[in-house]
């Protein structure tokens, strides 16, 4: 079994660490015994867009996310809706979250419309949150730090990630957080996310497997050392939001 | 002679800081804010009356060790800096430097102002210094939940440099293209200063997208030598930006394990060429070039600046080495991707196999977000280490970039507290070993702080 990462615009939109998911994902998918590759898909036409089972698209500085939004608009887009369609999963964070979304509405000027891929949309805010951020799900508890300016909101083919326990999540009004679509997945985490967050990784695992292969099944992982970071992480912020 | 609004702030501000000595304390900071409180004004009502000036000196890496070389660089030549040395480096720091210097009339005893900034304060501060000039290292990105985004940062710098005097001396590495791009006047008076050896550095740009597009047009940066993240022998495709001429560059570098033999070549090679650099690592190349860049721009003679620089000792934290029962421990302060690739490539140089104790803290002097730890090189890191022991208040975040970087699991150790933590490594370390301390600002003074109650080193204040 392989498995094919493909990291969007990791020379631009690849600050606050947001790496360690990538690391994540191959880890926990060698550690299994599967043999994983990560390839990088920047500005301009991509060779084989078909190729990554699972895509992380992280957040940048605004001046990559122009050039991010703006390479979007194009013939990779394009690709990557194609790449969707065809069972590939996304894993988002916050600039990348803002991009695969319906549109975003600055503070002054037009609406930019977004990749189209998560019935989302974002309007810029005033006051930047900036912080830890604690999110509570059906499926799990999540950790992370969060630290944007922008609020965003579900549309109706959109389902939250999960509910904002400590900190402001997708707009500090309705106490959610993130954004699920198919297996398409935004979020505000930081932190990195899925290293202390190993439920949503093998999630993301799973989705991206199930692309190329049948009857997967992942093996149970010795997570001591990522709850304890979650449990430290989750008591760091109740106690200094 | 100040007003009286200074000196009743000064006055304030001096018993502030008896105060606090009188009850043992360190008196990095509360000193200045109590003066700042009274007299929004005092720093520039205070450093007007300095003879030879104000200096500021900012970036994200290297301020400090740039302005303890050209501290003892000015002590050389025979004046006298007053120094905000305890690295509490915002504005109410500035502020309790020049008060604990002052009489209590608000006359400075020194006669040059060398003050670390914050870039992110910066911009705020040198309209109010009048600096004679301004110091950049250069700009990575840390702690972003305070600093934010590092282009925007750049272009307030920037603007703030553009708006002093056109003979303020601006001193900037040349191999930094966010650092060159801060010269916006085209009269300004720029000292540049650089790394002109091929043999340093790699090819491939390492995978830190802090500036790998061009400041003025955006196209990617075309790199013939990357030396750190952005930081190298650069040309914009475009031609509209190039990497400025060296007034001061290194022209050969022999890193060893104590320090630097490095030749000068630019505008000084005439008459001294080659010069030692007592602290390891190729950033600490950069930071002697600054401070020797910095000198020239002052006008102080290259003798006393080359003396004073091969007497150097590192600072809190910057390398400097502790003895404790016959074994040694060396500290090194990290607090972002680019400062922690430059230290442990300063460390894995030499062929290293380093005993680590690392710490993480998440309190605000330290960043309040740790992601930044899974940009830093751990995987170049981890296959070199013989052990690890892990504490701060969030060790284990850091126990788990370790375990994802590949490090395995009986090679490292998580102890919360930072006596116990200490102990637990120089247990593990062979008699005349040395231990490496990585670790964030408050969780080296937490570190320190334990290591003062067993008698090995003074405590931070005093130093």
């Amino acid at each position: 079994m392989d498995l094919r990462i493909g990291h969007l615009y990791p020379d631009l939109m690849s600050i606050y660490g947001d790496k360690g998911n990538v690391i994540a994902l191959s880890q926990r998918a060698r550690w299994r015994g599967i043999a994983a590759e990560v390839r990088p898909y920047s500005v301009g036409e991509w060779r084989e867009p078909e190729w990554p089972d699972v895509w992380f698209f992280g957040g940048g500085q605004d001046q990559g996310q122009d050039l991010v939004g703006a390479d979007l608009a194009g013939r990779n887009g394009e690709s990557l809706r194609k790449s969707v369609a065809s069972g590939a999963a996304i894993f988002s964070v916050c600039g990348g979250y803002q991009l695969l979304g319906t549109e975003y509405v600055p503070e002054v000027g037009a609406a930019i419309p977004g990749a189209g891929i998560l019935d989302v949309t974002t309007r810029a805010g005033r006051k930047r949150f900036v912080g830890n951020l604690v999110v509570d799900s059906a499926d799990g508890p999540l950790v992370g730090f969060e630290n944007h300016s922008g609020r965003t909101y579900l549309g109706p083919k959109a389902v939250p990630l999960g509910s904002v326990v400590v900190g402001n999540g997708n707009n500090g009004e309705d106490k959610t957080e993130g954004a699920i679509q198919g297996k398409v997945i935004g979020c505000y985490l930081h932190g990195s996310c899925l290293p202390k967050n190993p439920w949503l990784a093998d999630r993301l695992l799973q989705w991206a497997l199930e692309r190329r292969h049948t009857d997967v099944k992942l093996a149970k992982l010795d997570d001591e050392a990522e709850l304890a970071a979650r449990t430290q992480a989750t008591e760091v912020a109740q106690a200094r939001p | 002679m100040p007003d009286a609004l200074a000196i009743v702030a000064n006055t304030a501000g001096k018993l502030t800081r008896e105060g606090l000595r009188v009850m043992g304390r360190g008196a990095t900071a509360l000193p200045g804010l109590v003066a700042l409180t009274l007299d929004p004004d005092f720093i520039s009502a205070l450093s007007r009356e300095l003879p030879h000036g104000v200096v500021c000196v900012s970036g994200t890496n290297g301020k400090t060790t740039t302005s303890r070389m050209l501290s003892d660089i000015a002590r050389a030549t025979g004046w006298a800096p007053i120094h905000n040395r305890s690295g509490s480096n915002l504005d109410r720091g500035v502020a309790a430097a020049l008060l604990a210097d002052a009489t209590w009339s608000g006359e400075p005893r020194g006669d040059l102002g060398l003050f670390e900034i914050d870039e992110a304060s910066l911009p705020g501060v040198v309209g109010r210094v009048r600096p004679r000039a301004v110091v950049v290292t250069n700009l990575f990105r840390d702690q972003m939940d305070r600093y934010f985004e590092l282009d925007a940062l750049a272009r307030r710098i920037g603007d703030a440099l553009a708006g002093l005097p056109a003979e303020t001396a601006l001193v900037l590495n040349a191999d930094d293209p966010l650092v060159a791009s801060l010269a916006i006047r085209k009269d300004a008076n720029v000292t540049y200063f650089g790394v002109d050896d091929d043999a340093v550095g790699g090819n491939v740009p390492q995978a830190i997208s802090d500036a790998t597009r061009c400041p003025r047009c955006r196209s990617p940066l075309r790199y013939e030598r990357v030396v750190l993240a952005h930081v190298g022998v650069w040309s914009c495709p475009t031609g509209d930006f190039t990497r400025p001429a060296r007034d001061v560059s290194a022209t050969k570098v022999v890193l060893g394990p104590r320090g630097s033999e490095v030749v000068i070549g630019g505008v000084l090679a005439s008459m001294y060429d080659e010069i030692r650099v007592p602290v390891p690592g190729l950033y600490n190349v950069y930071n002697a070039l600054a401070a020797l860049a910095t000198a020239r721009a002052l006008a102080i003679g290259l003798p006393e600046s080359i003396r004073a620089l091969a007497n150097f000792t590192p600072a809190f934290g910057r390398l400097e080495t502790v003895e404790v029962n016959g074994k040694t421990l060396r500290l090194v302060l990290v607090k972002n991707p680019a400062g922690f690739n430059a230290a442990i490539a300063a460390l894995l140089e030499t062929g290293r196999h380093p005993r680590l104790l690392a710490a993480l803290n998440d309190r605000d002097a330290d960043g309040r977000d740790v992601s930044w730890i899974w940009d830093a090189d751990f995987e170049t890191l981890a296959p070199a280490v013989e052990h690890a022991v892990i504490t701060g208040l969030r060790g284990r975040d850091l126990a788990l970039r370790f375990k994802y970087a590949g490090l395995p699991a009986e090679k490292l150790a998580v102890v919360d507290d930072p006596a116990a933590a200490i102990e637990k490594a120089l247990g593990l370390a062979p008699a005349g070993s040395e231990v490496v301390v990585l670790a964030t600002y408050t969780a080296m003074l937490a570190l320190r702080e334990a290591l003062a109650r067993t008698g090995a080193v003074a405590p931070f204040w005093e130093d």
